[in-house]
């Protein structure tokens, strides 16, 4: 273990709280673009309806996720703000056009004249996928480390289609725990296509990152943290083979297991920002920039986590009662 | 042109698209919390049926603001590095507590005030609706301390070029941060109170003559009536606060070059930036003073006191201008209406008059920032960043590509905006939408 600077608890505290945001951004709105990725895989109307009312009181909360992350990037380790976000303006901006489109697309699909609906649910499909390969891209840019040249360039379009397989993944879990009937079938099959295009994905990257990397490679591949990280594939190769077995299984009789590929999905997508954390420890910026170089006067970020730790348990109330008043399978959805 | 006016076209295109969607939704919140109140107290259905309409451009304006906010939260990375670099101590606390106490109360709440009738009882609907206006409101309080601190510095000392706090208090409630927030809130009441009449009449006029309709036609109206008064009062005092603070932000509005005592009211001009003077000037003599420093002999600071270290006069002069003339306009319009609706009620006459004003606090509310917006220049933190100072190192032509489609994207936005706006006015109100749980949307069954 390396000696720590004087302090240092806080820029750590913050590390890890961005990491959660991110985690809790991935895992939530991931389920709403990947719902937005499959919206037009059914030319019904009425399921179209439904997938959307499945997300509807939710999708406004979890994109606050990314907002909150991206905040404390911005808040606590102002120097790697800068950086980071210039170093990948394509992407943000294009993540960010499709995130508008995606989100608006939600109201005005509602309250447009009919006509106009279908062209709605387009760019709401539109704007998901987009936005998922975005988020893909810039992480393919962050794994190594915006080193300009056409290998970060295409990397990152890989890691971009394995993040869409990824929300297409956890977008089909969600609505197979949250929708019944016809849809829940559907929903199985999308997921299943999209779990074996997400393992291929895990894979690669898991594969790549030591490779570029001498110092992740050393990180991973050294006696004896092998042994206790070791457990990190293994845990996620399990966790992809309970997919593969209960995805084959649904619909069943009951609902009481319905959740279980969700919650399977968000624990390999908890896995991977595990391993990432684990591999890019203690920089913001890869090689470049500690959490410990970048971060805000301490007198600020004490004023920040008194804040959060008064108000974060409230966020958790209330995000458990909007879960309760909208919890169970998706109902119709009506301004009343 | 170059990348740092490039990147400050981008935010200022951003930041106005953005302030359209808060600047209706915070008042908007309050108005609808109104309606349902006074559903409550009188169980009349025309209170529902004004609440169910508005409930919609609530939501369709409140998604806009999310969308185009998160725009802002990565544009400060991407185009200003330099600004969280230099004052990151004390703009990053603000806006994680924006974050944190208000985004993510309105957001989880909102489900609650849209889809939530007859899943929760009747209170805990009234409840949401109070924690959503609660929470725009919270929202604008954090984002106009940070605005205004970067207006009116206070709080901080320099070390290393870097702002770091001496005093949290002085750093929220900074000179100008008490007229800033009640300006900005009066003005988001009147954009709501002209944008509620001005629809509500285009509905009337069509002859959509619901009750629903005339009362909210008649709540935008008084609700304008009263707010007018105390803006055009707040608004007084915001200026005499920006004389003592930002003195040569007031020269540009006024256009005056040169100090002078007994100086006049330009009613209009053209400031000429090369020759330093006015042009094609009507003004009213000693006017300028009076309403400045309450005094004829007041003497105002001009513009030569200030040279290098002034904003460009021309835009902050023309939109002062437009800014007060929509506020003239919305006084006398709104007590025209008030007068008309206690003799005689809706007229078509009224509901002519009221249907140009629909976004005068739209075109209002865009014209005030941007005389303190610009008026700020050429500084981003009154004394201490410059604008210039602040830019990253993305170049020019992808800041020009990445300019011109958000440009598109708004211009399409908006106007998809206004035309929803417009057909949900025109459709024939629709049936009373079927409860989940088939209950009867006025009088629900409690939840379990």
């Amino acid at each position: 273990m390396e000696t720590l600077p004087d302090g240092a608890w806080l820029p750590i505290t913050f590390a890890a709280l961005m990491a959660i945001s991110m985690l809790a951004y991935a895992i939530l709105d991931g389920a709403d673009l990947g719902v937005g990725i499959w919206l037009r895989s059914t030319p019904d109307e009425a399921t179209r309806d439904r997938m959307i009312a499945s997300i509807g009181p939710f999708w406004d909360a979890n994109e606050t996720w990314l907002v909150l992350g991206v905040g404390i990037l911005l808040t606590a380790f102002p120097k790697a703000h800068g950086v980071v976000l210039t170093a990948l303006y394509i992407p943000v901006f294009l993540m960010l056009f499709s995130l508008i489109l995606r989100g608006v697309a939600f109201e005005f699909r509602a309250k447009a004249p009919p006509a106009q609906k279908l062209r709605w649910d387009m760019a709401f499909q539109g704007g998901s996928i987009l936005a998922a390969f975005c988020q893909g891209w810039m992480l393919g840019e962050y794994i190594l480390g915006f080193e300009p040249g056409w290998q970060t360039f295409a990397f990152g379009m890989l890691t971009g289609v394995f993040v869409v397989a990824g929300y297409a993944l956890i977008g089909g879990a969600w609505l197979v725990w949250r929708c019944e009937h016809d849809l829940q079938q559907m929903a199985t099959r999308w997921a299943r296509r999209a779990l074996y295009a997400t393992w291929i994905g895990v894979v690669v990257v898991s594969a790549v990152t030591p490779l570029v990397s001498p110092r992740i490679f050393d990180r991973w591949f050294s006696f004896p943290e092998i042994f206790g990280l070791g457990t990190i594939p293994l845990a996620s190769g399990a966790l992809f083979l309970l997919l593969h077995i209960f995805l084959r299984r649904y619909p069943r009789p009951d609902h009481s297991l319905d959740w279980v590929p969700f919650v399977a999905t968000a624990a390999i997508f908890a896995l991977c920002v595990q391993g990432l954390a684990y591999s890019f420890w203690p920089y913001v910026v890869p090689d470049r920039l500690t959490i410990f170089e970048a971060a805000s006067a301490p007198e600020s970020l004490i004023v920040i986590l008194v804040g959060a730790v008064a108000v974060l348990p409230l966020i958790g109330v209330y995000t458990f009662l909007i879960w309760r008043i909208f919890g169970g399978k998706a109902q119709e959805l009506k301004y009343y | 042109m170059d990348a740092i006016m490039l990147a400050r076209m981008q935010f200022a295109a951003n930041i106005s698209f953005h302030i359209l969607f808060p600047t209706i939704t915070i008042a908007l919140g309050w108005v609808l919390l109104f309606f349902k109140l006074r559903f409550d107290a009188t169980k009349e259905a025309s209170w529902m049926e004004a609440y169910r309409f508005w409930v919609k451009v609530f939501a369709l304006s409140f998604a806009l603001g999310v969308v185009s906010g998160v725009t802002m939260s990565f544009q400060f990375g991407t185009n200003w590095p330099g600004y969280m670099e230099r004052v990151g101590n004390i703009a990053g606390p603000l806006l994680a507590y924006e974050v944190i106490t208000a985004f993510f109360l309105e957001a989880s709440f909102l489900a609650v005030m849209l889809f939530g009738y007859g899943r929760v009882p009747n209170w805990a609907h009234t409840a949401a609706t109070v924690l959503v206006a609660g929470g725009t409101t919270f929202s604008a309080f954090w984002i106009l301390a940070l605005n205004s601190w970067m207006q009116t510095p206070a709080g901080f000392e320099m070390r290393d070029g870097v702002a770091f706090v001496t005093d949290w208090a002085a750093v929220i409630f900074n000179p100008s941060f008490p007229y800033r927030l009640a300006h900005k809130l009066l003005a988001s009441g009147l954009t709501v109170a002209f944008l509620v009449a001005g629809l509500s009449a285009w509905r009337w006029l069509r002859g959509d003559r619901a009750p629903g309709v005339e009362r909210a036609l008649k709540t935008g109206v008084i609700l304008g009536a009263i707010l007018i008064p105390i803006q055009i009062f707040a608004g007084d005092a915001h200026g005499l606060n920006t004389l003592e603070h930002q003195p040569q932000k007031v020269a540009a509005m006024e256009a005056i070059w040169e100090t002078e005592s007994r100086a006049a009211l330009r009613l209009f001009a053209w400031p000429d930036e090369a020759a330093r003077t006015n042009r094609y000037v009507i003004e009213i003599p000693t006017l300028a003073s009076w309403i400045l420093t309450h005094s004829a002999d007041g003497t105002i600071r001009g513009l030569n006191e200030f040279e290098g270290n002034h904003p460009p006069v021309a835009p902050v002069f023309f939109a002062f201008r437009i800014m007060v003339g929509l506020g003239m306009l919305m006084l006398l319009v709104s007590w025209f209406g008030v007068w008309t609706l206690r003799r005689r009620g809706v007229t078509p006459w009224l509901a002519r008059l009221l249907i140009p004003m629909t976004f005068s606090g739209w075109v209002a509310t865009l014209a005030g920032w941007y005389v303190t917006e610009i008026g700020r220049q050429p500084w981003l933190v009154s004394g201490i960043l410059r604008t210039a100072d602040a830019a990253g190192p993305v170049p020019a032509t992808t800041i020009f590509a990445s300019l011109t489609g958000y440009i598109l994207l708004y211009a399409g936005l908006l106007l998809a905006y206004i035309l929803t706006l417009m057909y949900l006015a025109r459709r024939p109100d629709a049936p009373e939408p079927e409860q989940v749980g088939g209950q009867d949307p006025l009088n629900p069954a409690p939840a379990e």
